[in-house]
């Protein structure tokens, strides 16, 4: 056994560490979403597309980790 | 029992908890079961083509007669259409994007209403929760963006403004190209067909968790578990309705980004 060997649950494990960055990502992508709208609401509409693809392409890398916890358990 | 830390469950609940074996179905022809070709039958296939068959035949149905004022099931289709055709084809892609449209209508169609299966009764699982489904649309939108691309500005100009950007310092490219090529050409269809599957099967996956997990937990020997399964069964109509908008997302986003990658192929360098 090394010094720093982990056993057990390593892809829980393993996606639990993969939802940091993307849980930060989102709330930069809403806070930036709202934030823009709060000091100019008419450019709401125009700025909703990117919104909804920023935090589709944001989260798809959170749930890489799902995915590979499970296919590799 | 693997549910056995809730008590002692019940025959209802023996599928407790969910794993990956929650995804395969059997052939439903039974003297095909052990082959290799059984698994072209099963409930995962039969949605498909019953997803293919209801597109066509709305569309078609829909614009059999069609009137200047509209009725209201040409109003649904012409919503349908128009909606991919400005907000995602024309407004991504621009003026030359019109011709892609048809494609791209296709697509959110087709990926929207194999993954409404996942919520309604009897199917209740989305055929884009097995990885073959989205990796073939991911694919096939990797292979036209790529001809498009090539088609447009010709294979060694096409490779070389994508791969050795203009306008940068000639030492970055040692960077820039290995990152370049990695993103554009290796991880695109992954990433597209990952996002499509990963959302489906963490969707059908928590379903699963709740439903099964509040029937385990009825089954259990003591009342006040027994009791607040109830809030396992509220959980799961809340992510019920929570899959309603990851349904949408997911058909929007893939086409979006589709577009989005034709855009960048065929694109008028400066």
């Amino acid at each position: 056994m090394g010094l720093a060997a982990v056993s057990g649950q390593l892809g829980a494990l393993g996606y639990g560490l993969a939802a940091i960055g993307p849980g930060i990502g989102v709330g930069i992508i809403f806070a930036a979403y709202i934030q823009a709208s709060a000091r100019q609401p008419e450019s709401a509409g125009a700025n909703r597309t990117w919104l909804i693809f920023g935090f589709a392409v944001v989260e798809a890398l959170a749930l890489f980790g799902l995915v590979l916890a499970f296919a590799l358990s | 029992m693997k549910g056995g830390s809730v008590g002692q469950p019940t025959f209802l609940a023996e599928g407790f908890p969910p794993g990956v074996k929650d995804f395969d179905f059997q052939s439903w022809i039974p003297s095909l079961r052990d082959s290799d070709w059984g698994l072209a039958f099963t409930k995962i296939t039969f949605m498909v083509w019953l997803a293919v068959a209801i597109i066509i035949v709305f569309f078609l149905v829909t614009y059999r007669s069609p009137k200047l004022v509209p009725d209201r099931k040409q109003w649904l289709a012409e919503s349908i259409y128009g909606f991919i055709r400005e907000g995602v084809a024309k407004d991504v892609i621009g003026h030359e994007g019109l011709r892609f449209a048809p494609y791209l209508t296709t697509l959110f169609c087709f990926i929207a209403v194999t993954n409404i299966f996942a919520i309604i009764p009897l199917f209740q699982i989305s055929p884009n929760s097995h990885i073959a489904f989205p990796a073939i649309l991911g694919i096939i939108s990797y292979v036209m963006f790529i001809y498009l691309g090539i088609k447009k500005h010709g294979a060694a100009k096409y490779f070389r403004t994508n791969l050795f950007m203009p306008g940068i310092p000639w030492p970055l490219y040692f960077l820039i190209t290995p990152i370049e090529f990695i993103s554009t050409f290796l991880t695109r269809p992954v990433t597209l067909a990952v996002r499509l599957f990963a959302n489906m099967f963490a969707g059908h996956l928590m379903l699963l968790v709740f439903t099964l997990g509040g029937v385990a937990m009825l089954g259990s020997a003591n009342v006040l578990v027994m009791g607040l399964s109830v809030f396992s069964f509220l959980m799961a109509i809340v992510m019920t309705f929570f899959e309603v908008m990851v349904i949408f997302l997911q058909a929007y986003v893939f086409a979006m980004l589709t577009a989005s990658y034709i855009q960048g192929a065929i694109a008028d360098e400066h």
